[in-house]
């Protein structure tokens, strides 16, 4: 039994079947009736792609593969006999159950943040929402610079709405990103000739006397008009369903490295897990596709029975704002960590860069914009602690940019080792 | 027990009472947006076009014709030059990068009432063109001055539609530019179709035909160009004068069973599909608008298999019938008349023209490339068996988005290759590289590798994995060995 039909669940779900060709799965999903791609909701939005497109799976895979469907949502699990509350459908039993309910947008308590108009963008219904809420809206003001935030940005740039950026950083994402490449961010977003306000935090939302949104109203009380409002501060783990029960919750639901939580054959994964440290470090809570996936394929390996242990393994991520691509591959943090170097290339067009980052001579992470690197092979470097020497004389190898492009290697081979010496 | 007490819960009402019909929604066009700024330049230019149709409706409905370049300037003047216009200023102040806004919500793009109409207006163009030339008496006669300067002959029907198909390829080549201004493989891919439909399809023919040599098309072979190894066609070619005709006989032989599969082991068929095939060279340009609208189900897939190879079969048993019965004093001329007449008439006419190219705004621009054709059947073959081409996955990048299978213009599942990290070998597969483009992770590319024996699982053994794939029949997900 597995609740929530996100990349996690259907991950360790199609895992498990592929371990126990015979058992009994069932997914229960209140959102929808089939598993769909949540990145993709923007280029639903945008116009790019129909909703029916968006799902991973023809419809008939469920049945084909043997895995039940059920469209409900879970109020509550009875632990001592084994069995889910369903809201509409009475009772399910489970053997095993995962627990893989996502997350859910973050909200500060900010004055008005309730008005209709006002919304965060994780889910169908969010989209549905948009889809209203941007109806005769000329203007709309986005509050928090992560990623869900310069989606929201490019899906409402895409319906021609005047979009400012309210972001509490100098520079946009520049907790995450070091500030160069956050740089050519920044740009990018004046370029596309949205508003970018920066070092600002918001301090209410105005309300029009018939509880839509009118404006909002910065700290330094600045009014600006909107119709729509994004609130994008990141998600948090979504532990609603273990909170009414003994499963015990941190900021997410607690998990071991197998992902049991503290009663028997309940486990949890994905966005609304943590994963205690087991030497005492800090808690693990991973909030993106990849490691959704990787932890739903690890899930399903330890519901099949296996007896396993979640290898977060070598950190990769990647993202595109706006028309330029990002990839990170190992861990940079925003800024330089003691022992580490730094090198750093950038085209002059601001449409491309390259970060090396180094710890005692041998590579550690890197990170690309606006070209395509191979993931196996910067894993690989990164695993075998090559050095960054070594590195720069392959650089090459590392190239994943389709044909015909403008390779910058020579450039970013010279300005790198010139940074080194 | 530790269900929350009756008549209390701990998840959000809100959320409890959404019980909503996703599927049915199906999230389609906005019911009211802010309008998009004015763009003065794509104003005038449709403006340009709309003059340029005007002046064809003129001419076609009883202007005099004086046989001279002014109404074909008119005309066709103008509505080139709209079309530039029109891509010019549409795409010039944009950021370089994918741009798909609103293409699901398009009238014209998305299976709307422009598009059923145009889909109608080209299949009726093609029926007329085939069956009805002379209803085209006065659109010949305004291309009269370009045949006599080129051909030194007067226009026919086949003239203006060599005309009319090149005009698109280079015009919407043209908007190919504006639009993939960021993707050079997009670029070079571009200017080689439009250099061969232009240079080879169009100018190098009609040339020909001045110099009084037979009229020939060297981008073209057998079996897609099915009757250039017909006897009929190799008794004409060999015994006109000069030595042009037998070295014509020469190149389509070569090309059909020496350069194809030689070029489809290092390159894939993307050599040819995308870069060299006039069909392609259309489907590319002007049938870009259209390519998200190919079939993607695992239905098509297997409707795709049955008719695509039973095309194959049939050009080929008819090739060797009409050999046989040329040989044999006509013993079989009672069998092989009628089966030329037929393969000609529904494939060569109804399936490649009317339906491939008419069907464009409603079935996608690759119903002729992806059903029909017996030289993609055949270079799918190859490619899915021998070649080095392949399009790679990057590693665990893949969001399963869904950008790649909604842009295949071959109706693949890209996707459900990438999202298990899997080499994409498909047999349709004509390499356009859109799928690399759209992907916003970078997952996808193009490669050809330094042999074919790391492709897929079984491929040291390709004869084998031929049989399995013949017997295992259409398979998306689960079975790693059994699709073609």
């Amino acid at each position: 039994m597995i609740v929530g039909n996100g990349v996690t669940g259907v991950t360790a779900a199609t895992r498990l079947r592929q371990m126990q060709p015979d058992w009994k799965i069932t997914l229960v999903s209140g959102e929808s009736a089939y598993h769909y791609s949540r990145p993709a909701l923007m280029y639903i939005f945008m116009g790019h792609m129909t909703y029916e497109a968006t799902k991973p799976f023809e419809d008939r895979f469920w049945s084909d593969q043997r895995l039940d469907l059920v469209r409900d949502w879970v109020t509550g699990i009875d632990i001592e006999d084994k069995q889910l509350v369903l809201h509409k459908t009475g009772r399910l039993p489970y053997d095993r159950l995962l627990i893989a309910t996502g997350a859910k947008s973050n909200r500060f308590g900010w004055p008005g943040q309730d008005l209709d108009g006002v919304q965060g963008l994780y889910n169908l219904k969010d989209l549905r929402q948009l889809y209203k809420n941007a109806e005769r809206t000329r203007q709309a003001v986005i509050v928090g610079g992560g990623l869900i935030g310069i989606e929201l940005a490019e899906m409402l740039h895409s319906r021609h709405i005047h979009v400012t950026f309210l972001i509490r950083e100098a520079s946009y994402w520049c907790n995450i990103l070091p500030i160069e490449e956050s740089g050519m961010i920044n740009r990018l977003i004046e370029e596309q000739g949205i508003g970018l306000i920066r070092e600002t935090n918001l301090k209410e939302i105005v309300d029009d006397g018939s509880g839509r949104v009118e404006a909002v109203v910065t700290e330094f009380d600045e009014r600006i008009d909107c119709q729509l409002v994004g609130l994008t501060p990141g998600v948090s783990p979504n532990t609603d369903l273990a909170k009414s029960t003994p499963i015990e919750t941190g900021r997410g639901v607690l998990v071991d490295h197998s992902f049991r939580t503290n009663i028997p054959d309940i486990y949890a994964a994905g966005d609304c897990a943590e994963i205690v440290s087991r030497n005492g470090g800090r808690n693990l809570i991973q909030q993106v596709w990849y490691t959704g996936k990787k932890q739903g394929k690890a899930a399903g390996e330890v519901l099949a029975g296996e007896d396993i242990a979640y290898d977060p393994g070598i950190w990769f991520n990647s993202a595109k704002f706006f028309d330029l691509e990002y990839q990170t591959y190992g861990m940079i943090l925003s800024t330089p960590q003691p022992g580490e170097q730094h090198l750093y290339w950038e085209h002059p067009s601001h449409r491309h860069a390259v970060r090396v980052v180094g710890v005692d001579g041998c590579i550690k992470a890197f990170n690309f914009m606006g070209i395509r690197a191979r993931h196996e092979v910067c894993e690989r470097w990164i695993a075998e602690r090559r050095t960054v020497k070594y590195v720069l004389d392959h650089l090459e190898e590392a190239n994943f940019d389709p044909e015909f492009f403008v390779r910058h290697e020579t450039e970013i081979v010279r300005s790198l080792k010139e940074q080194l010496v | 027990m530790s269900t929350p007490p009756a008549g209390t819960t701990l998840i959000d009402p809100e959320t409890i009472a959404y019980f909503y019909d996703e599927e049915a929604d199906g999230f389609g066009e906005p019911a009211t947006a802010a309008e998009a700024p004015r763009n003065p330049g794509m104003m005038v230019s449709a403006g340009v076009i709309g003059l340029g149709f005007l002046a064809l409706a003129v001419i076609l409905l009883g202007m005099p014709l004086t046989g001279d370049w002014t109404p074909f300037l008119l005309s066709f003047g103008l509505l080139s030059a709209g079309t530039i216009g029109y891509a010019w200023f549409a795409y010039k102040d944009t950021v370089p990068g994918i741009k798909h806004d609103g293409i699901m919500f398009g009238n014209t793009t998305h299976r709307g009432a422009i598009a059923w109409a145009l889909g109608i207006a080209l299949t009726g163009f093609y029926v007329v063109l085939y069956w009805w030339p002379e209803y085209l008496a006065r659109a010949i006669a305004l291309v009269e001055p370009l045949s006599q300067a080129l051909a030194g002959q007067p226009a026919n029907q086949w003239f203006l539609y060599g005309f009319l198909y090149t005009m698109a390829v280079v015009l919407f080549g043209f908007r190919m530019f504006m639009r993939y201004r960021h993707n050079r493989y997009h670029i070079v891919r571009t200017i080689s179709v439009m250099f061969f439909q232009l240079v080879l399809a169009f100018v190098l023919p009609h040339l020909l035909r001045a110099l009084n040599e037979p009229e020939f098309y060297f981008s073209y072979f057998w079996p897609l160009k099915y009757d250039y190894l017909f006897p009929g066609t190799v008794d004409y070619l060999v015994n006109s004068p000069g030595a042009l005709g037998s070295f014509m006989v020469f190149w389509g032989a070569v090309c059909s069973f020496i350069a194809t599969p030689v070029l489809t082991y290092f390159y894939g068929k993307r050599w040819y599909c995308s870069w060299v095939c006039g069909c392609g060279g259309l489907a590319e340009t002007l049938g870009d608008p259209w390519r998200h609208l190919t079939p993607k189900s695992t239905v098509s897939w297997k409707i795709e298999r049955a008719i695509i190879y039973a095309v194959l079969l049939l050009i080929i048993l008819t090739t060797a019938v009409l050999w046989v019965s040329s040989t044999s004093d006509g013993a079989l001329s009672s069998i092989s008349a009628p089966l030329q007449r037929w393969y000609g008439f529904y494939i060569g006419a109804v399936f490649a023209g009317v339906i491939g190219v008419g069907f464009y705004p409603v079935l996608g621009n690759r119903v002729w490339c992806r059903f029909g054709c017996p030289m993609a059947a055949v270079l799918g073959i190859i490619q899915r068996f021998f070649s080095r081409f392949r399009i790679t996955t990057n590693g665990g990048q893949c969001m399963s988005c869904g950008n790649c299978t909604t842009y295949c213009e071959m109706g693949i599942d890209v996707r459900a290759y990438a999202e298990r990290g899997e080499n994409i070998v498909r047999s349709s597969c004509v390499g356009c590289g859109v799928c690399s483009a759209v992907c916003p992770r970078g997952v996808l590319k193009l490669e050809n590798g330094t042999s074919h024996g790391d492709r897929y699982p079984g491929s040291d053994n390709p004869l084998g994995a031929f049989s399995t794939a013949i017997s295992k029949g259409a398979r998306v997900y689960g079975d790693r060995d059994g699709y073609v």
